[in-house]
């Protein structure tokens, strides 16, 4: 068996240290070994959006990111969109609008969601849901989460 | 949490000042939100937790000669291999009728059956694994599809047939006859979450299971005979799961059995996890049909006679297809009135997945027999099949169904229609759209419009007596807050926030006192799956029984404390009145603390009036019907086949609903999942009986843009159940999927546009390839 490698990284802005093996996914080593479990796995594919995470500015796939590519990088996941008790806009939005069920593929459309108002903060719907169209959800229609997403920028913008 | 949203009225009482009625964020938004909801695969493993991977053989049917594990055994990290051998006591995980093996022993009945589970130290250790087995088996040729079915493999089960009149002969006097068959396919569950059980072995022959299923009942009652253990040494546990669908009523308890399985032998905690791909093939799916229809009707289309044969692909052994089935019998007539009929049904024996429960259970497929039998007799009297429909509906004096009930409320079916055609303009938008139509064709454009409007009656109740009760438990504490179990399981429809609103109501307090607890088999014992759409009807009436006689208990003993008449005693806005004085809840509580009442009280629940009988074909099986309707538009790209929904318009009967914010989720959310359903979702297999589409990359369930832009989804304002159902609510788990059969018979008007009186020969799912052939078959005969 190789060696673990021995990965620096910064996860929701704190410094972080973790050992893993080349072929360990970043979303294995969030979920098994930094045990942040808000990232799900949904098909370990790159097909669902249900791992998705923000790598260096980036929406990425955790589940096709090898943990070892997170050396000297900052990754951002849900478990950090909070600041401490203050929901972030568009996690307050979510919840105005009910814009979940299960709430599986919650955390991976707060993080694409992210990530688009990040770049674009005045998206049209149809930027909306072409954006989400990655992230799959089986429950809520969509509906719920493209209005959620619409309202939380224009609030965001002010 | 209260919702404020402008499409959402708050229908609750200010008298009370609970919740009940209103909209209200699911009781664990906020952990949704924070990404800190713990399902099964998100909890932390105790040390010395082994894993489970299943392996299989790369045929579908065929007797096994070797099963050489030897490599398996000796690869790193393998602590034990399981096969049917090392089952104990009984080697199935069916729900009904016994013939689901756990593990296969020596015959392997479709591709990807579990033949072993491998058991590991690590998950990754066990899967490479399960791929070192060598298996000598001799093939044979698989039945994969339904025809082939019908032709070599014969039935299941006995067919069953609810049959009134003479309809072959009441169908040749008449004067406009028509027959066709058309092709249903069938549908993967894919909840977000993927099938996972834990199991820790407890002191002696006790093991506790945590599982996502939607049936911890029946997870508990297969372990236990499995192990050879009474029920009460098991326990099974649902917090939560990511989405069920019916995909978890009979399919998660294989899984769970193989976890605990592997506990005892190893003595460890053992978890299983099934990854995408295997999880799809593995487990059953909705079932694929085929229609042959025939029909005669008059120069208006009034129906006089119809005649409906079903056959489905049931795959290798019975799961729920019995009553799956029935269900599509039941449905059959959708909300239209069939003077002499017959409705046969044959449930047909494949070499392939079980197939089991999905959001409708049967009852979709036949829906969308009558309703593509009502498309093909307006295409052929060239008349508005939004007429052709309202002329069949049941009315007065025609209102029997083909199993000889009447269904009671029928007429609001109509009501609901016509409103929804006056809302949603359904007239002027078709004369316009026939006017696009008729352009573009003269412009040689590739574009084609469709719009259609379908109603929905769906029949409450599990059609098997006995399942129809629930039961809850509810512990009040001395601090005035409420704990609340029952036998329900939460899968996202939001079941544990409408029963913590129920019980808040009957305390009259906040929302935010009522805790709801994990769903135990210890807590409340002998339930019935969360299924059938009836898990707040019958969990929530329990659950407003048991919370009741505390708060009988409570009245009784602040009348006695006050000296006032128990009449006398209200509860509300967090306040006990009592005659002219007010006090806290919480000082009541206290007070039954100290004066020894008890503060814990089961509650049961059995739907009354269920009379159907199977056997003489006879009764009610259906307590109350949940209706709807839904119009939508769509343009299909004829060059292509491409098909876009541009605007669909609901209107929906929940009765007077607990919470209208999920349950327009739950409208909205189904009418996707049909739509998906009947457009973009093809399971599609091979001749070797392998499912080529087992991930989503192949799999397309609909995504953001698919759905259309435009979606208006309204409750049906008076709505109120008029059986007494809690709080005269309606079930509204099921019925909105089919609402999505507007889609395909909006498409199916739009291909029909190219041709005069020809119904397109249109199979479900309406994918690109499906519309294309349909098109092509269309212009061809127009030559
Ligand atoms: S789990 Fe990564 S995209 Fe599905
Ligand atoms: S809320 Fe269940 S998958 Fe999106």
């Amino acid at each position: 068996m190789m060696a673990k490698s021995h990965i620096t990284t910064v996860i929701n802005g704190d410094p972080t240290e973790f050992l893993c093996e080349t072929e360990q996914t970043l979303l294995d080593v969030l979920r098994d070994e930094l045990h942040l479990t808000g990232s799900k796995e949904g098909c370990a594919s790159g097909d669902c959006g249900a791992c998705s995470v923000i790598v260096d500015g980036r929406l990425v796939c955790a589940c096709l990111v090898l943990a070892v590519e997170a050396q000297d990088k900052t990754v951002e996941t849900i478990e950090g969109m909070a600041s401490g008790e203050r929901l972030h806009p568009l996690q307050t939005k979510f919840l105005e609008h009910a814009a979940l069920q299960c709430g599986v593929c919650t955390p991976g459309f707060l993080i694409a969601a992210k990530s688009l108002l990040e770049r674009n903060p005045d998206p049209t719907e149809s930027e909306v849901r072409y954006w989400l169209a990655g992230n799959l959800c089986r429950c809520t229609g969509y509906d719920k989460i493209v209005r959620a997403v619409l309202d939380a920028a224009a609030d965001m913008r002010g | 949490m209260p919702i404020t949203n402008d499409r959402i009225e708050d229908r609750s009482d200010p008298d009370v000042g609970a919740s009940v009625g209103r909209a209200m964020a699911h009781d664990s938004a906020v952990a949704h939100v924070r990404g800190t909801a713990v399902y099964v695969d998100d909890l932390p493993e105790p040390k010395g937790t082994v894993h489970v991977v299943p392996g299989y053989a790369d045929i579908a049917r065929g007797r096994i000669d070797t099963l050489d594990l030897e490599a398996v055994r000796n690869a790193p990290g393998v602590l034990d291999v399981l096969t049917a051998s090392s089952i104990p006591e009984v080697n199935d995980c069916s729900p009904v009728f016994g013939d689901d093996p756990i593990l296969a022993a020596d015959e392997v009945s479709f591709h990807g059956q579990p033949l072993f589970a491998v058991v590991a130290e690590t998950r990754d250790q066990a899967r490479r694994a399960a791929r070192l087995a060598r298996i000598e088996a001799e093939a044979i040729r698989p039945i994969v599809a339904v025809d082939e079915g019908i032709e070599n493999g014969g039935d299941l089960m006995p067919s069953y047939t609810f049959e009134r009149g003479n309809p072959a002969l009441s169908i040749k006097a008449c004067e406009h006859r028509l027959e066709g068959r058309f092709r249903i396919g069938g549908q993967e569950h894919f909840y977000l979450e993927g099938q996972v059980a834990i199991a820790f072995p407890g002191e002696g022959d006790a093991m506790r299971i945590l599982s996502s299923t939607q049936h911890p009942t029946e997870i508990q009652h297969l372990v236990a005979a499995m192990l050879g253990v009474p029920d009460a040494a098991v326990v099974c546990e649902c917090r939560r799961m990511g989405g069920g669908f019916g995909g978890k009523e009979s399919q998660a308890a294989q899984w769970a059995c193989l976890a605990a399985l592997a506990a005892r032998r190893t003595g460890r905690p053992a978890k299983i996890r099934l990854d995408r791909d295997d999880d799809m093939r593995m487990t059953g799916k909705r079932h694929d049909f085929r229609v042959d229809w025939r029909c005669g009707f008059d120069h208006e289309g009034l129906l006089a006679g119809v005649d409906l044969a079903f056959s489905s692909r049931c795959g290798y052994s019975a799961d729920l297809s019995m009553a799956v089935n029935d269900r599509t019998m039941f449905h059959a007539d959708n909300a239209y009135f069939y003077p002499e009929c017959r409705i046969l049904s044959r449930r047909i024996r494949t070499d392939t997945v079980s197939n089991t429960a999905f959001r409708g259970f049967g009852g979709p497929q036949g829906m969308l027999a009558a309703e593509r039998m009502m498309d093909a007799i307006a295409i052929h009297l060239d008349r508005d099949p939004f007429e052709v429909r309202m002329r069949n509906l049941y009315a007065p004096g025609r209102d029997i169904t083909p199993f000889g009930m009447e269904p009671q409320g029928y007429r609001l079916v109509r009501r609901i229609m016509q409103r929804l055609a006056r809302t949603g303009e359904y007239a002027k938008r078709r004369r316009a759209i026939a006017r696009f139509n008729v352009a573009a064709a003269e412009g040689a454009g590739h574009l084609r419009k469709g719009i259609s409007l379908t109603p929905v009656k769906f029949g409450i109740s599990f059609t098997l007596k006995h399942l129809n009760q629930a039961g809850a438990l509810v512990n009040v504490f001395g601090d005035g807050s409420v704990q609340v179990n029952h036998g329900g399981t939460e899968m996202g429809q939001g079941l544990h926030t409408k029963i913590t609103q129920v019980v808040a109501e009957e305390f009259g307090v906040d929302i935010g006192r009522v805790r709801i607890t994990a769903t135990r088999t210890d807590k409340v014992p002998n339930t019935s799956a969360t299924a059938a759409s009836v898990g707040s009807d019958l969990n929530g009436m329990a659950a407003s029984r048991a919370a009741g006689v505390i708060r009988r208990r409570l009245a009784r003993l602040a009348a006695r404390l006050f000296q006032v008449r128990e009449r006398q005693v209200s509860f509300a806005y967090g306040q006990v009145r009592v005659g002219e004085e007010s006090i806290p809840f919480e000082r009541l509580t206290q007070l039954a603390v100290e004066e020894r009442v008890s503060l814990s009280a089961t509650g049961h629940y059995a739907t009354p009036g269920m009379t159907w009988d199977r056997e003489t074909v006879s009764g009610n099986p259906f307590y109350y019907y949940a209706m709807g309707a839904a119009c939508s538009e769509v343009s299909v790209d004829i060059t292509t086949g491409e098909m876009r929904i541009d605007r669909v318009d609901i209107l929906h009967d929940v009765g007077r609903s607990l919470n209208p914010a999920i349950d327009i989720g739950q409208i909205e959310g189904g009418f996707v999942q049909g739509a998906g359903w009947l457009t973009t979702e093809e399971l599609a297999f091979d001749e070797q009986g392998r499912l080529r589409t087992h991930a989503p990359s192949t799999y397309k369930i609909p995504t953001c843009s698919d759905v259309p832009a435009d979606f208006r989804v309204s409750l049906f304002e008076q709505g109120r159940n008029r059986m007494p159902t809690i709080h005269r609510s309606k079930a509204v788990g099921e019925p909105p999927l089919m609402l999505a059969i507007s889609v395909f018979s909006a498409i199916t008007h739009a291909i029909a546009s190219l041709s005069s009186r020809r119904l397109p020969p249109l199979d479900a799912p309406a994918t690109p390839e499906a519309i294309l052939r349909a098109v092509a078959a269309l212009r061809s005969e127009a030559g």
